[in-house]
């Protein structure tokens, strides 16, 4: 715990959209009205059944698409350069291996290897992942190869990771395992998450705040705020608080899905 | 009987133990099967022609195939040299074509969409029939029938390598558009390692399809008396009733194409066996 974050109302100002909207091919509204402020320092997550424009507002944060109409505004310095990613399936190169991948950054920014060899070891270091800097892609279980993509997003030290349901496709043993490790990470690094998700309980479990979202058109419900403080454990997991903040982001989405019904 | 072999045996080490021994039987079947089958064919061959007393100009024996092969070696040989060279010749330039020409269709929308269309035709244009042409307008007899390889050999490099360069992962292509990266860096380290496996599946067909566009060339161009390669080579044998010759030379051609086959085969696991799910191996 090598970082202090300040209270979740006095951070810095990050990230800002107001009113943003996009439309597909004139007629699909993926995302209507969105308005949402990140700080610093931020686990944000956005909650939501599929098809309410989650990874839609992912892709218009990273800059690769840009929004039908309103803004999204950057502060403190910060640039959508500065940015780790991290989608569902672990996206490595099956050619590379390990430390090779995890160098991607770096290299498209003409940094050679040598120059930044400890960075990368490190990132494989804080996922846990050290002893399998020479492996192949393929030789890693489903849940290493996400790690080795968590360890790709950070290895640059960005400000902001975004992340696109990571862990919806591993099991629920070693998605656990790897909340734990995430917020442990978060801990030693002080970055800033935007986290999407459609499970109640990961939501809760990672963030300090909740996002919720509903389809047709995707918009912004409601937010949620996780007030537990941070180191959480598998002891938050079976806390009476935890309980009440997954009730009360499931009848959000509850609300969100009737909504939309 | 040692003290070892006494120990009682698990049925764990039991199925192992079947496991191994099924194992070296495959591995040595796999070498002893068709060999007792060309064995087998061999000396149906031989009895056939001796029993019915077939003449050599119908259906040499294989004594007489095996006994032109040595008797011929001086001409077979150089032949077999000449064709190689060209098949070897045309795969390398179906190959900076192919790639060459995929490379530019998938940097540039309007290269792809002027020429692929003239890259199908001349795919599906029949090389016999193209060959008497490029005989006339082309001097050199060596390059013509070059030039006949070369066209049959180069489509399946350019259209594997065409669907290989676009066929990277899409996540990874926006993971690159993130990192700023500039448009070689993307081919050079997205697009060229994804379109590897389609490629080297190309080059598996090609190099096929380069020896078959020698021996047409050989067919149709070496009639003219320039070079003689293993194809023109049979071909004269059959004008004069050796069918010796041409059985060897036919057994020739065949071996030249099991062994570019297993070149190919050998180069693509070698660039391969390490990430490409096509090269995992599995227990079954
Ligand atoms: N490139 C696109 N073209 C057309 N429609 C799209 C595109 N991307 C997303 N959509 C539509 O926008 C809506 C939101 O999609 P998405 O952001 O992927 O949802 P989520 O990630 O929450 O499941 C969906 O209805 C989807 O069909
Ligand atoms: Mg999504």
């Amino acid at each position: 715990m090598n970082q202090t974050r300040p209270p979740i109302d006095q951070r810095a100002p990050l990230l800002r959209m107001s009113h943003v909207e996009k439309t597909f091919r004139g007629n699909v509204v993926a995302l209507r009205d969105m308005n949402l402020a990140v700080n610093q320092g931020d686990f944000v997550s956005l909650l939501g059944p599929s098809g309410c424009g989650k990874s839609t507002a992912l892709r218009l944060i990273s800059g690769l698409m840009s929004p039908t109409s309103g803004r999204i505004e950057w502060t403190g310095g910060q640039s959508k350069d500065d940015l780790g990613v991290v989608f569902q399936e672990p996206t490595l190169m099956p050619w590379a291996r390990v430390v090779d991948n995890v160098w991607l950054p770096f290299r498209l920014r003409g940094v050679p290897y040598t120059d930044v060899k400890d960075d990368v070891l490190e990132a494989l270091r804080l996922v846990g992942l050290e002893k399998f800097q020479r492996a192949f892609p393929r030789e890693l279980s489903g849940g290493m190869k996400m790690r080795v993509s968590i360890a790709r997003a950070l290895v640059t030290k960005p400000r902001l990771i975004l992340m696109d349901e990571p862990f919806a496709a591993l099991d629920e043993i070693t998605r656990h395992k790897l909340n734990n490790d995430l917020l442990a990470l978060r801990e030693q690094i002080g970055c800033t998450i935007i986290f999407v998700t459609h499970s109640v309980f990961e939501s809760v479990f990672l963030s300090d705040r909740i996002v919720v979202m509903a389809a047709r058109p995707g918009r912004v419900i409601r937010e949620v705020q996780v007030t537990a403080p941070y180191p959480r454990d598998e002891e938050f997991r079976t806390s009476a608080d935890y309980a009440a903040h997954c009730r009360e982001a499931s009848e959000a989405l509850h609300d969100a899905m009737g909504e939309a019904a | 009987m040692t003290i070892a072999d006494t120990t009682p045996v698990t049925t764990e080490d039991q199925e192992e133990l079947a496991r191994f021994r099924r194992e070296r039987v495959m591995k040595i079947a796999r070498w002893t099967l068709p060999s007792l089958v060309m064995i087998l064919t061999v000396l149906a061959w031989h009895l056939y022609v001796a029993i019915n007393e077939v003449p050599h100009y119908v259906l040499p024996g294989p004594g007489l195939v095996a006994q032109k092969m040595v008797e011929d070696w001086g001409i077979l040989w150089p032949a077999m040299i000449l064709t190689g060279r060209l098949t070897i010749l045309a795969l390398l330039f179906a190959v900076i074509g192919g790639v060459g020409l995929a490379v530019a269709f998938t940097q540039s929308k309007w290269a792809e969409l002027s020429f692929f269309p003239y890259a199908v035709i001349l795919q599906v244009t029949p090389v016999v029939a193209i060959a008497p042409l490029i005989q006339i307008y082309v001097d050199n007899a060596f390059v013509a029938a070059l030039l006949c390889a070369w066209i049959v050999a180069f489509f399946p490099i350019l259209s594997n390598t065409t669907i290989g360069l676009k066929s990277a992962d899409h996540n990874l292509s926006d993971l690159f558009t993130i990192y700023g990266a500039t448009r070689w860096q993307r081919l050079r380290y997205l697009a060229a390692p994804s379109a590897l496996p389609f490629f080297l599946g190309g080059l598996k067909i090609a190099g096929g399809l380069a020896l078959i566009g020698a021996v047409v060339a050989e067919f149709v161009i070496g009639r003219a008396g320039t070079g003689l390669g293993l194809a023109s080579t049979l071909l004269e044998a059959s004008y004069r009733f050796n069918f010796g010759r041409l059985y060897a030379a036919l057994i020739l051609i065949s071996v030249m194409g099991v062994v570019i086959f297993a070149l190919m085969s050998l180069i693509s696991h070698l660039a391969l066996f390490r990430w490409h799910e096509s090269a995992l191996k599995r227990e079954s």
